[in-house]
């Protein structure tokens, strides 16, 4: 199976606090997950799940404590970033934040264009940025000489987008794309997607809370809470079937758009959120219904079940994923 | 569901802006007629730009420099009696603030102080609008009141930041609710919060809802949420309302073009068909399109559309849309 981007036992840990009162924060704890070629893979949880966490260390604008990265079967090394981000290319949450008010958008795509040479003449480097544009329906002519202001975030949104593949990048990391972009506009830069994969084979992290649009996009999906990954698999067996309590209450608690279909019965919220980065065992048997003594005490494994990845004991009885993964190289 | 308890007539806010001596104009709330009942929900739909926010402002009598009051009215009842918002003074509508009218902001953390306890936020209200001698007595009010919201008394001993963002909306929402008032405004309360949380704060917004039996105006762009609270929706567009009826009827006969792609574009579980987004980019509201403002966007649109505004047209009981293609009416009267 090929592998474009794997990330192998990904720990981050924040110290927060003086010198008198330190806390240890473990926003990603040992995580590991792989994006395939033409794929898009969905990295979704709650705020402060440590799925923003988890794209700054791919990006490398934030080094993990422990743990590995390997992009196209080469570890991501200290002094050669360049081939990693002509293959790497990232969005952002903010369109209007992205851009500087004060520089002409043109100018962030020539600047790309010089950093990784990609063209000899400004011609080339024109007829280079047009074609990126009209791959998100625009050209260079929609936006020579104008400043970020004269367009809408979802324009802006997809302007990022053209340069970001102004380097071919073979996997785009895109961080809460479609979260500040009105919900009128929001389908024209997630079916944009879609069509990069479709059509340029190109792979997309999608790091998003909004597990609907994720289902509506993604083909494989991984579940986050509070730094641990505690439910992968596919949309369909995630989203539709999930396993996880955690991935019940999440996906039950996803407001439906039909009054048909209203929230039933009461759910508990934490009151105090470092509690449950603290906590021992699993991290949400504090809220858990189906909460057992060894819950609150060991950090559960990763069973497989029906083809997902669950990190919950209710599953003791499946066997673990490791296993199944020597299993099957093994053959 | 009751008679009006909050009406606005032709209502017009206009911001007037002064950049280097020139004035611009920008026309957030154009010709609004809106009547919301006693004890329901009504929500306020609309993307970012759309003016939604400043016809809460209205609607909360909070009309402030640079935003005027360019026409119209808003009405309310109080004790059955009907008082225009523009004929009170300041200190009338400061009575009416929290006891007959509360608003609840997005960002709870820009509400509450952060230096002080939740308890002394407490009294701070609690004296500034009640009658309250004693310290303890305010400290015992605030403590039943939470008790009686289902929330932990103990927070009250809690600096905001202790708090999670969801329990601290929570925190806000039991402020506003205090006083026990007819109207509860909204502004996107639960846009900055996670799902969980945010089912969280619309059960509990649900629950003093049906406790008080007041009205609710919310505003939100999640449709998702609308559907889960509003009895009836009123869709926004260019400082407009487009089109207003019960939550079942936006959602399962949605009639103006407007609102049919902001309802086809939701994505659903269990359904991967291929949606679209609405075409073209939000309209400006300091230079508003002529005739009906979403014309040039709309797959639909004809000649009288680049002219004129269509009038309100009633397709069904409690159905009203603007649009040219389901027929004519005068805009502005409820045909």
């Amino acid at each position: 199976m090929e592998k474009l981007l794997e990330v192998e036992n990904l720990t981050k840990i924040f110290t927060l606090g003086s010198v008198l009162s330190r806390v240890k924060i473990t926003a990603v704890d040992n995580i590991s997950f792989f994006i395939r070629p033409a794929e898009i893979f969905a990295l979704a949880g709650e705020s402060g799940c440590g799925k923003s966490t988890t794209a700054r260390i791919i990006m490398g604008f934030e080094r993990a404590t422990s743990g590995t990265i390997i992009h196209n079967g080469r570890r991501e090394g200290k002094n050669e970033k360049v081939w990693f981000t002509e293959g790497i290319q990232a969005i952002f949450q903010d369109p209007f934040a992205t851009f500087n008010p004060l520089r002409t958008v043109e100018r962030y795509f020539f600047e790309t264009i010089q950093n990784y040479r990609l063209a000899t003449s400004k011609q080339e480097a024109i007829e280079r940025i047009d074609a990126k544009l009209r791959l998100v329906g625009l050209t260079y002519d929609d936006l020579a000489g104008k400043y970020p202001s004269e367009f809408s975030g979802g324009q802006l949104q997809r302007i990022s987008i053209a340069r970001a593949l102004l380097t071919d990048p073979k996997l785009i990391i895109a961080d809460e794309p479609v979260s500040m972009v009105d919900a009128s506009l929001r389908m024209s830069i997630v079916n944009l997607f879609k069509r990069l994969r479709d059509d340029f084979g190109v792979s997309v992290l999608y790091i998003t809370h909004d597990l609907a649009t994720a289902y509506y996009v993604c083909d494989r999906i991984a579940i986050m809470f509070r730094g641990k990954i505690v439910e992968m698999g596919t949309v369909e067996q995630v989203l539709m079937a999930p396993k996880h309590p955690y991935t019940q209450l999440l996906r039950a608690s996803i407001p439906e758009a039909d009054p048909a279909r209203r929230w039933q019965g009461m759910i508990r919220l934490s009151d105090i959120e470092q509690d449950e980065y603290l906590r021992q065992g699993c991290r949400f048997a504090g809220r858990c219904p189906h909460v057992m003594d060894v819950c609150r005490r060991v950090t559960p494994p990763q069973f497989d079940v029906d083809g997902a990845q669950v990190a919950c004991h209710l599953y003791a009885e499946m066997p673990r994923s490791d296993e199944v993964l020597i299993a099957s190289q093994g053959q | 569901m009751g008679d009006a308890i909050l009406r606005a007539e032709a209502l017009r806010a206009f911001y007037a802006l002064d950049i280097y001596g020139k004035t611009k104009i920008i026309q957030a709330v154009n010709d609004v007629d809106l009547e919301i009942r006693e004890n329901e929900v009504y929500g306020i739909a609309g993307e970012s730009g759309c003016g939604k926010s400043t016809l809460l402002k209205a609607l909360a009598a909070a009309i402030e420099p640079p935003l005027r009051l360019m026409g119209g009215k808003v009405v309310y009842r109080v004790n059955g009696a009907e008082i225009d918002v523009a004929t009170l003074s300041q200190e009338e509508k400061r009575r009416l603030r929290m006891t007959y009218i509360a608003y609840v902001p997005q960002g709870s953390m820009s509400v509450l102080n952060p230096v002080m306890r939740i308890r002394d936020t407490y009294r701070d209200f609690i004296e500034s609008h009640l009658d309250v001698r004693q310290k303890g007595e305010a400290f015992a009010l605030a403590r039943e009141h939470l008790v009686e919201l289902g929330l932990p008394p103990k927070i009250l001993d809690a600096y905001p930041h202790q708090l999670s963002g969801g329990m601290r909306q929570r925190v806000t929402i039991a402020l506003a609710t205090l006083l026990k008032p007819r109207i509860i405004i909204g502004d996107e309360p639960t846009t900055a919060l996670d799902v969980v949380v945010q089912r969280g704060v619309v059960q509990l917004l649900r629950d003093v809802q049906s406790r008080l039996k007041n009205t609710i105006v919310l505003v939100t762009h999640d449709m998702g949420v609308h559907a889960n609270i509003a009895d009836r929706i009123g869709i926004m567009y260019a400082g407009k309302i487009v089109e207003e009826a019960s939550a079942e009827r936006i959602f399962g006969a949605p009639t103006h073009p407007y609102t049919r792609y902001l309802i086809d574009s939701l994505p659903r579980f269990g359904d991967k068909t291929p949606r679209e987004s609405v075409p073209g980019s939000p309209p400006s509201l300091a230079n508003p399109p002529s005739g009906c403002p979403f014309h040039p966007r709309c797959p639909h649109a004809m000649e009288i559309c680049k002219r004129e505004m269509p009038g309100f047209t009633r397709v069904a009981p409690d159905h009203r849309v603007a649009c040219w293609l389901v027929g004519e009416g005068s805009y502005g009267k409820a045909a």
